[in-house]
């Protein structure tokens, strides 16, 4: 499945083509996607008016309106002592906690998922193609089906509720997709190239570390577009497997908002959110194109 | 040739060696498979225990009276029986299946026509492209939240539209429990079409120029060439997408949570919610088990043709 947007493919067709400037239909087009692009942002602009401004104005009730009194008070608030419960330390707690989930577990997912990659296209131990169509197949079962006896299985080793079990849940539902970008990558690479390496006396390893692995960094990239973003907003996994001590921010973030009684605060609740979104949305808009390579490789995504 | 090594191997495997110009050299990968097996290792452990263990273990239970702990007994399809009694299990069935059917169609129609539009070479491509992925880079939970400040009846769109002089105007969809299942729509697809677009606009790069010289000789407009030849063209990205969106219903539960927590009522339930509740909440092992098989072989059911159609062409490639 290629569906990467190859640069050439545009240039060609941007080539010919470029009279009809200013025709109605052209306006039409034109119209549509602004139209369009607003409604994709208005989101993202209330979600910012709202997080400066004062709860007075909120009340209120201008949902669009531009703060008359600006006021960054509410991402402090937000960052540093927003309520879940009792815990009155803001969001940054969950933000901590995510970050000691996602790293770990995005290495770990990549590191086995290269391996599996390198196993299964150059070494095809036999036999090993059926437990790779039914990893791929893993990737579709439901969640719900898996997670009692899960936690039955972290329990009974003392994992569940834990940082190292969070990680060894995410390692195991990223596999499948991780595999496969790997796999699909290293189909791409020259079999002579193994061959050759082999004819040198490449063991497995060897070739793995010296050849292969050096040869993977735009795919390693691609991976860890995929796992960060995925690991940031997972909800269900962290919910369940992380523990009190270890949930994640969007979970917090969750908590904070809606199980906290009286008065919404709307302004800091907005700030968190944006608080949350902030990571994955900077892979997205750093990453850019990777980010579509990333998801249209990953296009089995449990 | 001569300078070959034989480390960490006895010299009986590296001795024998025909010539490589076989395809895809079997003789040497059959000899060295060992540590390629020990290597798949994690990966073997993950598709018994992980994958096949618990599917087997869930229908185990599924088959029994378990409650709060999982029990031996054995109690035939009681569970299934008494799950499609459930009041709150059948409404859950009904709101997925509003909610998938309003999404997908709505997310593809939506897709395509931003992916069309935007293939038109128009102006800040990047831009518009941009702007339509972004929200798919959020997670649901912030998604929903957004969208319940956007939607609340106090303060949000409702409130606007009074103040721009529709004092009548009515928006409360999110309290309103025939049409709470249309907010998460609405949230949801705000969050998912750009996706759609990414997909659909490879699809369109991928497609001739020749076929719009053809067509602009032959004189036919634009619209028709889209509805009649392209179109049918972009079926297998139509498919990408159709089982990206899928499996998205089927998982569909940190948006209801974050948006309307399943409420008001039970007007907004869905059964990845109910089965979380049944597991955790109300301690129902053996209910929630049945509730996870039939979910899964409801995905199994409708995902099959698609992914066995898949799987041919990919093999035909290879070949």
């Amino acid at each position: 499945m290629n569906t990467t947007l190859e640069p050439s493919a545009r240039v060609s067709r941007q080539q010919h083509a470029r009279r009809k400037r200013f025709s109605p239909s052209r306006l039409g087009i034109y119209s549509f996607l602004i139209i369009a692009a607003l409604f994709f942002l208005l989101p993202l602009y209330v979600m910012l008016v709202t997080s400066v401004k004062p709860m007075d104005e909120i009340r209120l009730g201008n949902l669009l309106a531009l703060p008359a009194h600006f006021t960054l008070q509410p991402w402090s608030d937000a960052w540093q002592s927003a309520c879940t419960g009792l815990d009155c330390n803001g969001i940054r707690v969950g933000f901590w906690n995510s970050v000691r989930i996602v790293v770990p577990s995005t290495v770990f997912s990549i590191v086995i998922g290269a391996i599996n990659g390198y196993a299964l296209s150059f070494w095809r131990p036999r036999g090993a193609g059926v437990f790779f169509g039914v990893l791929l197949l893993g990737a579709f079962i439901p969640y719900q089906v898996m997670i009692y006896p899960m936690v039955r299985v972290l329990a009974s080793v003392h994992l569940f509720s834990s940082l190292p079990g969070i990680v060894i849940i995410h390692t195991i539902f990223g596999m499948p997709v991780m595999t496969l970008l790997f796999r699909n990558y290293y189909a791409g690479i020259p079999l002579e190239l193994f061959k050759a390496a082999r004819i040198d006396g490449g063991g497995f390893w060897r070739i793995f570390f010296q050849l292969m692995l050096p040869m993977s960094l735009p795919i390693i990239v691609v991976a860890m577009i995929l796992q960060v973003t995925n690991i940031w907003n997972d909800y269900l996994l962290g919910l369940v497997f992380a523990g009190t001590r270890n949930l994640p921010m969007t979970v917090q973030l969750n908590n904070i908002i809606n199980t906290t009684t009286g008065e919404k605060i709307y302004n800091v609740n907005m700030a968190a959110t944006i608080l949350t979104s902030v990571v994955p949305l900077a892979v997205y808009f750093i990453s850019g194109r990777w980010f579509v390579r990333g998801i249209a490789s990953g296009a089995v995504k449990g | 040739m001569g300078t070959l090594k034989s480390h960490a191997l006895p010299p009986e495997m590296t001795a024998s060696r025909r010539p490589v110009a076989a395809r895809r050299g079997r003789p040497l990968r059959k000899r060295w498979s060992l540590a390629a097996w020990v290597a798949l290792i994690p990966m073997m452990v993950t598709v018994v225990f992980a994958y096949l263990g618990t599917m087997l273990w869930t229908a185990r239970v599924s088959l029994s009276n378990s409650r709060t702990f999982p029990s031996n007994d054995f109690v035939g399809f009681t569970q299934y029986v008494r799950l499609f009694h459930n009041d709150r299990w059948l409404v859950s069935l009904q709101h997925i299946a509003v909610y998938g059917v309003c999404f997908i169609v709505a997310c593809l129609v939506i897709g395509m026509l931003l992916a069309i539009f935007i293939d038109q070479r128009v102006m800040a491509e990047g831009v518009l492209r941009t702007v339509f992925l972004y929200p798919y880079a959020m997670s649901f939970v912030a998604t929903g939240l957004v969208w319940q400040w956007i939607l609340n009846p106090e303060l949000g769109a409702q409130s606007l539209l009074h103040k721009m002089g529709f004092t009548h105007a009515r928006f409360d969809w999110i309290v309103d429990q025939d049409f709470v299942i249309y907010t998460i729509v609405i949230a949801t697809v705000w969050q998912a079409s750009g996706l759609v677009m990414a997909v659909m606009l490879a699809g369109l790069r991928g497609i001739d120029d020749e076929l719009w010289k053809a067509a602009r000789i032959d004189g036919i407009p634009r619209w028709r060439v889209y509805m009649s030849i392209v179109i049918p063209m972009l079926g297998p990205s139509v498919s990408t997408a159709f089982v990206l969106l899928f499996v998205a219903v089927v998982k569909l539960f940190d948006a209801v949570v974050a948006m309307t927590q399943g409420g008001p009522g039970t007007a907004s339930e869905v059964p990845a919610k109910f089965i979380m509740d049944y597991l955790f909440g109300r301690a129902n092992i053996g209910l929630a088990s049945a509730a996870s098989i039939v979910l899964l072989a409801t995905v199994l059911a409708i995902l099959a043709p698609f992914l066995y159609a898949r799987s041919r062409s990919a093999s035909r490639k290879e070949v």
